[in-house]
């Protein structure tokens, strides 16, 4: 009974939650909703499902719950979809919940976020099995050896209908996996402006590109580019926030990075504050600059 | 058609909230408290598709202290019909909470249910989704876009990597994201009118069964500021010693 689950959506999350699975301490096993399984996890048992891709929460919540038997905690990555779909099944399973896990302090009490990030709290589980979501940041990824993988189907039939999507990700790395994130805010102007000084760093450090609430607002930027509290946690090796006066909202998104540079015409925006590097000076002269110093 | 928003009274969002200090709480003395902004845009969402769509009756529920009233109140100038206070002093995680609402859906009946995606107190993003389980009701959570057309909602939603449109059948949960609209402001007239609405206070239907119990609460820890540079050339200096780019 005292063993962990993984729900991969994307294979790469797997990896990611390798170093919280070892601090439980007991064997975990995988399975890879979509994609390949990646050969060097240390999972004892690796399931594949193959799906092409992942029904609604509806029916996926549905699909993997015979698989979540027998298991004491089912973990997946932080995210919308997982946070979609996992709340769902911890109810279906009877069990407990903790969302955007930062630390584990044994196998039933672990360290989240609360308060738009300005506070941490200590929770205790009192149920089994328990469902959580993991801001992987704080885990060091672990290696070890896997077994073959077995092939499993997850059921995909949901009364909702998927009329369209849209995703905009192209060919960038994703926000809550990248190395290297330029993000831009409001003073951006445009999308093509946002586009050509921010995409253009960012491009140039094989980065992602991230904006702020007001810049999404205004139609500069996509939603699923917004960095902060109710967009996206990111914690790169390497932020470069531009044109950004940093928000409360925005700051609890990027605190996690290892360092933050800050490009900003206005000498006491409240970024400077939390900034390993800052300088002031204007984007549209200083953001290309930078560019070209790096491709020399 | 019935619309069911149930809504959280939580301390005001913009304030700095500390923990007390051994911890075991958080200090909330003098602060003021909100309805949920997720949940304002819910009961906001639910104003307008009455608007749009005619004959819908709007109610509003909130599990807690008689305080809640406050937020119920201003739900009901808000437009909401009529407000439900099912009243305890006892704590609640998600799974409770969506415990609650299950058993008052099956005496309510309405055939859609909107609220905030999550409480900007615990942030845990779980109640919603939850009850959509226990109820075996269609979910759509991040909603940013809705539309109502018989017994069908159709809902575009945020999602990871950009956003998708689905199409639910009613009865349905529909969790509320930012994008989704900007409430109204509040008039007079509202405020008035809100006051003679009808607000019925009940009893929970069962004592809550915890799954999580918080045990402590800390200050995160802050970043320092770092240099200033005074060039783009030191800057990239900087960064090259630092072995970034």
């Amino acid at each position: 009974m005292a063993r962990t689950l993984i729900l991969a959506f994307e294979p790469s999350e797997a990896v990611s939650l390798t170093g919280f699975a070892a601090q439980l301490q007991q064997p975990f096993d995988v399975i890879f909703l979509t994609g390949q399984a990646p050969a060097d996890i240390g999972a004892e048992r690796v399931f594949v499902a193959n799906l092409d891709q992942v029904a609604p929460a509806d029916a996926t919540a549905k699909g993997v719950l015979s698989l979540c038997e027998g298991y004491s905690h089912i973990a997946s990555v932080s995210s919308m979809r997982s946070k979609d779909i996992l709340a769902r099944l911890a109810s279906l399973l009877g069990g407990a919940m903790v969302t955007d896990v930062v630390s584990v302090e044994s196998n039933t009490v672990y360290k989240r976020p609360i308060l738009a990030g300005s506070v941490i709290a200590t929770v205790e589980v009192l149920q089994t099995p328990v469902v959580l979501t993991v801001r992987p940041a704080g885990f060091s990824p672990v290696s070890g050896n896997d077994s073959a993988s077995e092939a499993v189907t997850i059921s995909s039939e949901s009364v909702v209908t998927v009329v369209s999507q849209t995703s905009r990700g192209g060919l960038r790395p994703d926000l809550t996996r990248a190395k290297v994130i330029v993000s831009g805010g409001r003073p951006l102007k445009d999308s093509e402006t946002f586009e050509r000084i921010v995409g253009g760093l960012a491009d140039r450090l094989g980065g992602a590109v991230g904006a702020t609430r007001a810049a999404v607002d205004a139609g500069i930027a996509g939603n699923e580019l917004q960095v902060g509290q109710t967009g996206k946690i990111v914690a790169p090796e390497l932020y470069i926030a531009a044109g950004i006066s940093g928000s409360t909202q925005h700051m609890a998104g990027i605190k996690d990075s290892k360092l933050i540079v800050a490009i900003n015409k206005d000498p006491d925006a409240p970024i400077f504050q939390v900034a390993d590097l800052g300088l002031v000076a204007d984007l549209y002269d200083a953001v290309p600059a930078l560019q070209a110093l790096i491709g020399s | 058609m019935k619309i069911l928003v149930p809504i959280k009274r939580v301390v005001d969002p913009y304030a700095k909230v500390r923990p007390s200090a051994d911890g075991s709480g958080l200090d909330t003395a003098g602060l003021k408290f909100e309805i949920n902004p997720f949940d304002e845009i819910a009961i906001e969402e639910a104003v307008r598709l009455r608007e749009r769509n005619g004959d819908i009756e709007i109610i509003v529920l909130s599990i807690g202290t008689s305080e809640s009233e406050e937020q119920l109140r201003k739900a009901l100038a808000m437009g909401a019909d009529r407000a439900i206070l099912v009243e305890t002093s006892e704590v609640y995680d998600s799974p409770s909470i969506a415990d609650e609402l299950a058993a008052q859906v099956n005496e309510i009946r309405p055939d859609l249910i909107l609220m905030g995606k999550q409480a900007t107190d615990d942030d845990a993003n779980q109640a919603g989704q939850m009850l959509a389980a226990l109820l075996d009701y269609p979910q759509a959570t991040f909603a940013s876009k809705l539309t109502v057309q018989g017994s069908v909602a159709l809902v575009t939603r945020e999602t990871d990597s950009g956003e998708e449109c689905l199409e639910l059948p009613l009865p349905a949960v529909i969790t509320t994201d930012l994008r989704l609209n900007e409430p109204r402001y509040i008039a007079l007239p509202g405020i008035i009118k809100a006051r003679s609405k009808p607000l019925d206070r009940r009893p929970p239907t069962n004592a809550p069964k915890l799954r999580t119990r918080i045990t402590r609460y800390e200050l995160a820890p802050t970043r320092s500021a770092g240099v200033k540079v005074n060039s783009v050339d030191e800057l990239y200096q900087a960064l090259k010693s630092k072995g970034v780019v």
